[in-house]
């Protein structure tokens, strides 16, 4: 099957793989791969720290954090995972705002112009 | 309390049939009208793929969560919270945290490079015809199951709900729900399908909301206090639990957890109707936007669910709730009852069917455009085939599809709804996930590799649960609650394959790039891929009329 199939014909005219050596690009590509797969991984195994701990523990879990309270280990770390949730988030979303949307929308425009240029 | 244990333990004779059936019918009508005007600017096929991407973040973050808080999300856990404790908790958690994977590693750059479909990224820069019927065959399976899971809660809610027990009864409803779902998706394509969600989401979050500071209320807004209650309550039944520990539900088997909970966490992000709802916004930005909304939504809506589901605990009781018809999906509806009579359990249940009714015009939708996009326009006609054209099959599509649903859903009645999505779920981690992660971001990856990942994770999750004891096992037909009663083959213990075919597929994906041979990638695809995927160069745009 040949590249003729793909629907994208009309970006061939940019140069794509010269593209990549573009010094913005890679800074934009470090930034975002340095970024995603760290933080996922750490909040992936903090889950699957829990479930084990829940599953495995669970006498350990039911402890109460304070002598005649009902709120237990469980319910804390159960409630944690939310609030690490909505925190990797927010995190994330400003951290995209000023480290990654402003090198993508540079790179966008350069690209464009690439583009005109080569179809003029 | 032995006013409220009263009123729910005569919930059976109370029901309204007439009140929930008028409830319901004023949502659809108004869905309808909706609807209607929406699609009054459906010309192309981008416009009934994806509504024109023109849906703001906060839209299509409220149509996610539609689209996501299922049936199953919200009378399974508020249920199985209510009948076991913090067991029903742990689904939730794995179901929020999973967003993560769709936020961080795939929203933006599936809507930088994709059109209409899965297939459409996973063949970007691939052998097109294979890799789009693999993605195609396995974004089909997903649906399926996902829709028998839903038109099967729509059986078992009827008996419930509008005091119809017998199976003739509960066929005519779901008949219903098919055939009002077929009309929406028409009429509307994704524009009115997505405003179905929104509306559902949000009455859905209000009632869930309101009912929940209606409990918090009754416990003096004393989290404590609802807890003692509750744990009161569950060591007074007749089979008695500790409902402030974990283990009463999944403790007999710790594996089949933990593997349930990665499926849970890593499906998500490779659910077809889930990855759809990006191409419905016009840039990254919106995506990424619409995925906060939504991970803000569903873990907000999660959070009431535990307080609803110990509300049930205390005010109807496990022992009323495992009694009602419907079990614990029972529990919400009697929480409502007890709370606020048949009016409000009038409105939850209006709210369950309506929820019912947008997750499967959702689900419908991507199989239809997957089925007309990729299988009929890439693979039978080559390309070779006008939009307008292609729009068309997918509205016949659709057709079909409803009566399969329709179909499937009266086969399926009384089949255990949480088994159909956990099933979903683990064929959409272990077929599209991996291809979908290697994609991204691993230039290494060949044809050859996305082949043996999709098909491998498809088939070896679904032979798993043909083999395990969800599907036949050796209790009395009588009593069994598995898919084929009275026999007994399964010769696999566990009743969750992710732990087994989620690594095999990311593993059989490697193999079939690294090992020798196979057919050789267009690099300059790899780098055209790559740098719009992070760019956004010549993505999509929205459509302007």
């Amino acid at each position: 099957m040949s590249t003729e199939e793909t629907p994208q014909k009309e970006h061939h005219r940019i140069d794509y793989p010269a593209f990549e050596e573009n010094p913005t690009y890679k800074q934009l590509k470090k930034r975002q791969r340095s970024f995603v797969w760290p933080v996922l991984i750490a909040a992936l195994a903090w889950y699957v720290t829990y479930v084990i701990l829940a599953t495995y523990a669970s006498k350990w879990m039911a402890t109460p954090i304070a002598a005649g309270s009902v709120i237990s280990i469980g319910l804390v770390l159960g409630l944690l995972q939310f609030v690490t949730t909505f925190a990797i988030t927010q995190w994330y979303v400003s951290y995209a705002n000023k480290k990654l949307d402003p090198l993508a929308s540079e790179l966008r425009q350069q690209l464009e112009a690439k583009q005109k240029a080569g179809q003029a | 309390m032995s006013a409220e244990l009263f009123l729910a333990a005569d919930a059976a004779t109370k029901n309204d049939p007439v009140l929930n059936i008028s409830i319901f019918a004023a949502f659809v009508i108004v869905t309808m009208f909706v609807v209607i005007r929406a699609s009054k600017n459906n010309k192309s096929a981008a416009d009934y793929y994806t509504g024109g991407r023109g849906f703001s973040g906060a839209q299509n973050g409220m149509a996610i969560a539609g689209d996501y808080l299922s049936a199953a999300s919200f009378l399974g856990i508020t249920g199985a919270i209510a009948l076991a404790g913090y067991d029903g908790f742990l689904y939730s958690i794995g179901f929020l945290v999973a967003w993560l994977v769709a936020l961080l590693l795939v929203a933006e750059l599936m809507r930088n490079t994709g059109k209409f479909t899965m297939a459409d990224v996973l063949s970007f820069r691939l052998h097109q015809r294979p890799v789009r019927l693999a993605a195609a065959i396995s974004t089909l399976v997903v649906c399926f199951f996902y829709l028998l899971a839903q038109m099967a809660g729509a059986g078992g809610l009827v008996s419930l709900l509008l005091g119809i027990s017998d199976s003739l009864g509960q066929s005519i409803v779901v008949g219903v729900v098919g055939a009002l779902m077929v009309i929406y998706v028409l009429v509307g394509g994704m524009k009115g399908t997505t405003w179905v969600q929104i509306i559902k989401a949000a009455l859905l979050i209000l009632g869930a909301g309101i009912m929940t500071v209606w409990v918090l209320a009754l416990n003096g807004f004393d989290l404590s206090h609802l807890l003692q209650a509750g744990q009161d309550a569950a060591a007074a039944v007749k089979k008695p639990f500790d409902a402030l520990s974990y283990g009463n539900k999944y403790g007999k088997n710790p594996i089949d957890f933990i593997s349930l909970g990665l499926a849970l966490v890593l499906g998500t992000a490779g659910l077809p109707h889930v990855l759809m709802r990006f191409y419905t916004v016009p840039t990254a930005k919106e995506a990424r936007k619409s995925v906060v909304w939504a991970i803000w939504l569903i873990g907000i809506f999660y959070l009431f669910t535990l307080v609803l589901g110990f509300g049930a605990m205390v005010l109807v009781g496990p022992d009323v709730i495992s009694a009602a018809p419907g079990k614990d999906n029972s529990a919400a509806p009697l929480l409502a009852q007890a709370l606020g009579g048949a009016v409000l359990m009038g409105i939850v249940s209006a709210i369950a069917f309506a929820t019912i009714l947008a997750v499967v015009a959702g689900l419908t939708i991507t199989a239809a455009t997957s089925f007309a996009h990729d299988i009929y326009a890439s693979v039978i006609k080559r390309g070779e085939v006008s939009p307008n054209a292609e729009v068309k099959i997918a509205k016949r599509t659709v057709v079909v599809i409803g009566i399969a649903a329709i179909a499937g859903g009266i086969g399926v009645q009384g089949q255990n709804i949480a088994f159909l999505v956990a099933l979903a779920f683990a064929v959409a981690a272990s077929a599209n996930l991996p291809t979908i992660i290697f994609s991204l971001y691993w230039r290494g990856f060949r044809t050859r590799g996305a082949l043996w990942s999709m098909y491998g994770g498809l088939i070896s999750s679904i032979v798993l649960i043909a083999i395990s004891p969800v599907v036949s096992n050796a209790t009395p037909a009588a009593t069994s609650t598995a898919m084929i009663k009275g026999v007994d083959f399964h010769v696999w213990d566990l009743s969750n394959p992710g732990i087994i075919s989620i690594p095999l597929a990311f593993i059989l994906g490697w193999l079939g790039s690294v090992l020798p041979g196979g057919k050789k990638e267009n690099s300059w695809l790899g780098a055209e891929m790559e740098v719009r995927s992070l760019t956004g160069h010549g993505a999509e745009k929205e459509v302007h009329h």
